[in-house]
């Protein structure tokens, strides 16, 4: 600063701004996902990547064709979708009642919040063999765990965005004499609408996770079964035949809860 | 209607806030409540209004609201509150739909809200498209639509700048002029004050109490900018209240 050049001679400000914000770059995630196939393609193909390491990309997807032509797709997917559909659902709306009752009630809080607590860390899988005694070793056991698992993170995305809906449109709705029902049904539902939306992101992976889980155990047909007949086999190209399935069915719901945020929370920006 | 504050006190814990508060609101005029930060002015609002209530005294409603009124005692909020998930017209038919006024008996108090206000053209328009003045006008338009018997207003002007809340100020005296409302009004700022306030309360700091009560006899429409008048009045309430405000700003808050 005290130098004679440094004062004759003007510096344009440095730009420090900008970053922080991500945009919307849409073929960026595709182009990942081929850039890794290519990848492994050419390295099964060459023999740097050995073929008990990884399978090929091109007999993943020939094995997938099979599936298809075979039917076997189908036979596999119905089963395993109407589990997840059943299973996802009974849980998720338990735990958004669950989840509303506790953002509202502070008794419903003192009483359920550390329950919750004690039942989300428990590794659902562990419990299959008691849902198998209470439930049964058919349909209901496999719906029984994947609610089971989908219910906790919901009730703690709910509870907590019950949590965060703005006091002072509460305290508008009381002051224009709205009743109790109006106001949870108009301004606390839809102002946790985003918190319980992101939660049922997270609700619905865990659920195709506990998918394979519960088809551990007594399913002859679904995606869970085949990755698991496959795996017993070391059948690595149906292996990842099956996984990419359940990738793809992961990519579809968080798509699906996408749109309907898009949809529902067009208010926000 | 007229409201009656008698006697109220109310502490929060052992900080007492108010204390002996007996105050007459009457029917058609506009009530300034001022007073340094701190001196439970908006809290005395949100005893009038019920949402609070006082540890002693009681608040009083003198004489039957008005015919049509759906909520005697509407409030205005310095943060709008607005849903965000609703549009304007959504925003007023919410304080409606209660009372089982819904589609052509809601639409003609709507759009008579949104006239009164300036409003017409924005009525499917979302809060975050609009200004601050904007969303204090439906804000304004909303409590309109219930017809009050008394208006409680937390500084309605108070997260707006300035010349936005000029305009507002001019809009607050034209809809009284159309049509008279009993109003309590909370502010800071004492320009608002003379400007707005039929009786001027002045609140002592913590724990509050009526220091002082100054009438204006002037008409609200008479009330130009910069007269010298109000100025003077102006000035004189600074007067009062300069040292408490000091006292007020150099006080550590225990929350």
């Amino acid at each position: 600063m005290s130098n004679a050049t440094d004062k004759t001679q003007p510096i344009e400000v440095r730009f420090r701004g900008g970053g922080f914000a991500p945009k919307s770059r849409r073929w960026v995630g595709l182009a990942v996902f081929v850039f890794l196939i290519v990848v492994m393609e050419t390295g099964t193909r060459s023999g740097w990547i050995s073929a008990l390491t990884l399978p090929k990309p091109s007999d993943v997807f020939a094995t997938f064709g099979e599936l298809w032509e075979s039917g076997l797709l189908f036979k596999h997917l119905a089963p395993s979708l109407s589990r997840l559909a059943v299973g996802a659902a009974i849980g998720a709306s338990i735990g958004i009642v669950v989840g509303v009752l506790i953002g509202l009630f502070s008794y419903a809080r003192a009483g359920l919040v550390p329950l919750v607590a004690a039942i989300f860390p428990i590794p659902k899988i562990a419990l299959l063999p008691l849902f198998v005694i209470w439930f049964g070793i058919d349909e209901t056991s496999k719906y029984a765990l994947i609610a089971f698992g989908t219910f906790t993170p919901t009730v703690v995305a709910t509870y907590g965005a019950v949590d965060n809906v703005d006091r002072s449109l509460i305290r508008m709705g009381q002051s224009f004499g709205l009743s109790w029902f109006s106001i949870v049904r108009k301004i606390v539902l839809p102002g946790a609408m985003p918190g319980i939306l992101s939660g049922l992101r997270i609700s619905l992976a865990i659920a195709i996770i506990l998918l394979v889980a519960a088809e551990m155990l007594g399913a002859e047909y679904g995606i869970g079964a085949y990755i698991l007949e496959a795996g017993s086999l070391y059948d690595l190209e149906r292996l990842f035949a099956g996984v990419v399935i359940l990738s793809l069915l992961g990519v579809i719901l968080s798509t699906v809860i996408g749109f309907i945020e898009r949809h529902l929370l067009g208010w926000r920006e | 209607m007229d409201i009656r504050l008698d006697e109220i006190s109310h502490s929060y814990g052992d900080t007492e806030v108010l204390r002996d508060i007996s105050l007459d609101i009457p029917d058609g005029k506009i009530v300034c409540l001022v007073g340094p930060s701190g001196c439970g002015k908006s809290t005395l609002l949100r005893l009038i209004g019920g949402l609070e209530r006082a540890s002693k005294g009681r608040v009083i409603q003198l004489g039957a609201p008005p015919e049509g009124c759906l909520n005697p005692l509407t409030y205005v909020f310095q943060d709008f509150a607005l849903l965000p998930w609703r549009s304007v017209r959504g925003n007023i038919s919410l304080v409606l739909e209660d009372h089982g006024i819904k589609a052509a008996r809601a639409d003609a108090i709507i759009s008579d809200v949104l006239a009164r206000t300036k409003l017409s053209d924005f009525s499917k328009a979302l809060p975050r498209q609009l200004s601050g003045g904007m969303k204090q006008r439906v804000a304004i338009a909303r409590a309109l639509a219930v017809k009050p018997a008394v208006m409680l207003l937390d500084e309605p002007l108070s997260a707006l700048d300035s010349q936005t809340r000029e305009l507002l100020m001019d809009d607050l005296v034209a809809l009284w002029a159309r049509q008279p409302f009993t109003a309590t009004y909370v502010t800071h700022n004492l320009q608002e004050a003379v400007r707005l306030g039929h009786r001027i309360v002045v609140l002592s700091r913590r724990p509050g109490q009526i220091r002082e009560i100054v009438e204006i006899d002037r008409p609200l429409v008479e009330r130009q900018h910069r007269n010298p008048e109000l100025e003077k009045i102006q000035r004189y309430l600074w007067d009062l209240m300069r040292e408490e405000a000091r006292a007020a700003d150099e006080e550590l808050l225990d929350v």
